[in-house]
């Protein structure tokens, strides 16, 4: 890009600063929505997902790890993606969201069956979706009582029966109660974010069609960039003036816990208010008026609530679905969020989520300029 | 600045879907000109003008603007231009002061605080610079909207009808700072409705359908159309502009007030024609050069028939 300037930059970002502070309605939809959505999506929303993926942690392999692994996909909750042997690969994994389980069967576990020790299986949940792990454990907490019957043969025959041969310790991580709060609000974060920012912006730039002042601004000297970086950043500050009214809303109300660092946080926050706020530009460049406008944001904000592992657990959806999910921003900023407030990574650990980020928020903002209208044409 | 002419377009053309709206215009403007731009609503008078500063793409044509070629250069075009736009299409939800500061700030205006604050001085809204643009009275917004586009010293202005709901005491004061600005240089290409401001330009360009019908001074205009006319005056010229419709030789009859203009393209027919009526008792004949209005109705009289 030739010849950006910072002043013009500037000249078309205290404009919308000022539009914005004239605007009461746009004023209080920023405030409003996060408070109503918070209020309604308080609740969770309950749901019975199969095959997530777990690890099985194997510290003693033997014929009973191999039964365990098959038991575990009969259920039909699991689905073996890793067998590792040690605990920091298990917690990375875990941390990271790549699984949602791991498998722990602990050293000298066979020997301790046989001499009828009943030796513990651990199993670490993530429990930051309580609804999508729960059935989960209930299936695994069957377990014990069967599943090595036809391993035990000859000396071992005894073991069958009660008791279980075996325990199950189950560990929830992440959100111990299983409170479902602390999925949905942080979760929150990213739908609120979703749906005013692509909206501002489309009605931001549509309402300069509207009400002819395009023309203007076309036959002024403003590149396409200077038009949308200067329409961008405003509402990047407000983008993080909502974040700080969910984010305190759900320490005080929900009690959720905020493990990781701020920083991190507004860090991915930054490239994820970008890449909706180039959608908005995007539609604005598109929709002829403002009811276009919204109607368009309604059909991106659709999926981003649907599809992103918010209304239902991600790995619950069809595979299709997870396909258009993992498109979409507030899939990966979700699990960045839910990553940073309950589990407390760090942004090496978001990195799996924030490239996709960074990738659709570039893709957009290429399709915005490309787009943007250089004529009245 | 060394080019002869601010404006030099050649054979531009814009359809709108199949129509079209203007067709082969070529205009040569010389520096430091006032041109009027006349013609019809609907004659593609801003669609030519958006051309001219690179708001439109011309389907085929090309020229220059201050130098800059209207195709490939319009961020220098619009860099030097003031375009003047016919809706009022600043911020109508940003006083008066930020609306021009946010021009002075887009066009990187040097001593930006001043110029504005001067601006405002010479609106005289000193005491008005925090009002909302939007509740402006629909002179003032004009007055606004031009005192923003001069702001950052444009070569070359093109308004298009800035004179529109204004009243006369301000019509006749922006027209006096209109032909100001020429003096130091600034070349204007002004549209208008107005025959008296028409009047007031170096030249005219006539416009109908798209293509240029008349151009050149008030003058020759009014000279090459070949009309003639006779101006009546007594006290029932009404009665008398009835009888004349639809007589051979007179092509056109228009009443203002105790006057009537009769008019018609061929000086000894139109005579023969008024013979009858010259009898009749109580009014007083006077051959007489057509308005420039009796021309612009004159022009328009082919295509009134095409229409209707
Ligand atoms: N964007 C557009 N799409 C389709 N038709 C258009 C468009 N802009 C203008 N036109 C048509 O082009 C013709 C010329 O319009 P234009 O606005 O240039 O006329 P004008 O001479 O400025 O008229 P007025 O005196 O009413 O301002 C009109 O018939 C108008 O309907
Ligand atoms: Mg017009």
């Amino acid at each position: 890009m030739f010849g950006i300037s910072i002043a013009r930059i500037t000249a078309v970002f205290l404009k919308e600063l000022i539009q914005m502070r004239r605007d009461r309605l746009t004023f209080g939809m920023i405030i409003g929505i996060p408070v109503i959505q918070l209020v309604l999506f308080g609740f969770a929303i309950n749901s019975d997902p199969k095959h997530l993926p777990a690890a099985l942690n194997v510290q003693d392999p033997s014929v009973y790890s191999r039964t365990l692994v098959r038991a575990l996909e009969n259920s039909g909750y699991f689905r073996i993606d890793h067998i590792i042997s040690n605990e920091r690969e298990a917690e990375s994994l875990l941390a990271e969201g790549r699984v949602a389980f791991v498998v722990t069967v602990p050293p000298e576990f066979s020997r301790e069956l046989a001499r009828g020790d009943r030796p513990q299986i651990l199993i670490e949940a993530d429990a930051s979706d309580p609804s999508a792990a729960a059935n989960a454990i209930a299936a695994i907490s069957q377990l014990p009582a069967t599943v090595f019957n036809r391993d035990f043969t000859g000396a071992l025959a005894p073991l069958r029966g009660t008791p279980p041969p075996f325990e199950v310790v189950v560990h929830r991580r992440y959100n111990p109660e299983g409170v479902s709060a602390f999925n949905v609000v942080p979760g929150l974060i990213g739908v609120i974010l979703t749906m005013t920012m692509v909206l501002i912006t489309a009605l931001a730039v549509t309402r300069e069609v509207e009400r002819g002042t395009m023309e203007n601004l076309l036959a002024m000297p403003l590149q396409p960039f200077e038009v949308m970086a200067g329409k961008i950043l405003p509402y990047i500050f407000v983008g993080y003036i909502q974040v700080t009214v969910v984010i305190v809303a759900a320490l005080l109300l929900f009690g959720v816990p905020m493990l990781g660092s701020y920083f991190d946080l507004s860090v991915a926050l930054a490239a994820f208010i970008a890449a909706n706020l180039a959608v908005g530009f995007t539609i604005s460049t598109v929709a002829s008026n403002q009811l276009q406008a919204m109607q368009m944001t309604f059909f991106f904000f659709l999926p981003s609530i649907l599809l992103s592992g918010f209304m239902f657990p991600f790995r619950g959806m069809p595979d299709w679905a997870q396909w258009i999910g993992e498109v979409l921003p507030n899939t990966h900023f979700m699990r960045i969020v839910r990553g940073v407030m309950l589990k407390g990574n760090t942004l090496p650990q978001m990195f799996d989520d924030l490239w996709p980020l960074l990738a659709f928020m570039l893709a957009m903002m290429a399709i915005a300029l490309m787009r943007y209208r250089r004529t009245l044409d | 600045m060394s080019e002869a002419l601010a404006i030099d377009v050649r054979d531009l053309t814009k359809s709108f879907g199949t129509r079209k709206v203007v067709d082969n215009f070529s205009i040569q403007v010389p520096r430091g000109q006032v041109w009027g731009f006349l013609g019809p609503n609907g004659s593609g008078k801003t669609t030519t003008i958006r051309m001219l500063c690179g708001l439109l793409v011309p389907d085929s044509g090309s020229g220059t603007c201050l130098g800059y070629d209207i195709l490939r250069e319009s961020a220098a075009i619009k860099r030097n231009v003031g375009y003047m736009t016919q809706k009022f299409s600043f911020y109508e939800d940003l006083s008066i002061r930020e609306n021009l500061d946010f021009v002075a700030r887009i066009y990187d205006v040097k001593d930006r605080r001043k110029v504005v604050d001067q601006a405002i001085e010479q609106l005289g809204l000193v005491r008005r610079q925090q009002q909302l643009a939007g509740t402006l009275s629909g002179g003032w917004k004009q007055r606004l909207a031009l005192a923003a586009c001069i702001l950052h010293r444009p070569r070359l202005l093109l308004l298009d009808e800035p004179t529109a709901g204004v009243d006369p005491q301000a019509r006749r004061d922006f027209w006096d700072e209109i032909h100001q600005l020429a003096a130091q240089g600034l070349t204007v290409l002004v549209s208008t409705h107005y025959m008296d401001e028409a009047e007031r330009c170096d030249r005219i360009v006539y416009l109908a359908y798209g293509t240029v019908l008349a151009r050149g001074t008030v003058a020759q205009v009014i000279g090459e159309s070949g009309l003639h006319t006779w101006i009546v005056e007594g006290e029932d010229v009404r009665a008398l502009a009835a009888d004349m419709h639809n007589v051979p030789g007179i092509d056109q009859v228009s009443v203002f007030g105790v006057t009537l203009h009769v008019s018609g393209k061929d000086a000894a027919a139109l005579e023969r024609a008024i013979a009858p009526f010259r009898t009749r008792a109580g009014f007083k004949w006077q051959k007489a050069t057509p308005s420039l209005e009796d021309v612009f109705i004159h022009l328009m009289a082919p295509f009134r028939e095409q229409t209707s």
